[in-house]
């Protein structure tokens, strides 16, 4: 199987990088709120693709990877900072899904059932994130040292 | 005040739990997948349907459409520079953060406004 899950990074993770993630989300969403009540939805709207919590996130990736290594005794530097780059490949990649979801919810949210339209946009969302990332994994393989 | 609250602590909520759930996948490509998940929009979609209706919802997604490239191409210069520069993590996604700001403005001016 090409993608594995690992539960114990929940318990491993500091209750201050749960911390920071929920203040960053929730800043940029209630922010996001404020532009939209003073400058309209148009601009309020470009907000919900803000990359509110992607530092904070790409920050964690590369220090996990930096003390994994480090514990090993060798220097995690170049490695931190290749798993952060593939995290941000893997964004852009669940971007093209993101456009999906905000494409059927400006089309269809005039006439859909909310109760039909947001499972059905989430579910889109990640179907073609996952796609995406399948297919990129097929058609160009990585080699090992490089593969997480 | 309370509808600000409202929006912050449901948005902290979303946003928490799909970090959470990209923290659990490897490889961490696939984990990066979620920091592209709609977290924030569907926080703000819900609460905008709920209290200003569906065309004003509706009109924040069409902002939203031409951000979410935007926010591809950010993800792509951040990638880039981590790639082949020595750079943090923290220090890319930070200065990168003018594409996202150029992106925006620039599909404001040519679709939006």
């Amino acid at each position: 199987m090409l993608i594995k899950t690992d539960w114990s990074i929940l318990r491993r993770t500091k209750w201050n990088d749960y911390a920071v993630r929920f203040l960053l989300g929730g800043t940029i969403t209630a922010v996001a709120g404020l532009i939209a009540k003073e400058f309209g939805p148009v601009i309020g709207g470009l907000f919900l693709a803000f990359p509110a919590v992607f530092p904070a996130t790409a920050t964690l990736s590369e220090k996990r990877e930096k003390e994994r290594k480090s514990s090993k005794g060798l220097s995690g530097e170049k490695r931190g900072r290749q798993v952060a780059a593939a995290e941000a490949a893997g964004t852009a990649m669940g971007c093209i899904g993101l456009i999906a979801f905000a494409f059927i919810f400006w089309r269809e949210l005039p006439s859909w059932r909310l109760s039909l339209l947001f499972p059905t946009a989430v579910i889109v969302w990640a179907v073609m994130a996952a796609t995406i990332w399948f297919a990129r994994k097929r058609l160009r393989p990585r080699p090992k040292s490089t593969s997480s | 005040m309370s509808e600000l609250l409202l929006r912050f602590l449901i948005g902290g909520v979303v946003v928490s739990a799909f970090a959470v759930i990209g923290d659990i996948f490897k490889p961490k490509s696939f984990g990066g997948l979620f920091g592209a998940a709609p977290s924030v929009a569907l926080a703000t979609l819900a609460l905008t349907i709920a209290k200003d209706g569906r065309s004003y919802a509706a009109l924040e997604a069409r902002s939203m459409l031409a951000e979410a490239f935007g926010l591809l191409l950010y993800a792509l210069v951040v990638s880039r520079l981590l790639m082949h520069r020595q750079i943090s993590a923290f220090a890319a996604t930070v200065v990168s953060m003018p594409v996202w700001f150029a992106a925006a403005f620039v599909f404001w001016e040519m679709f939006l406004r």
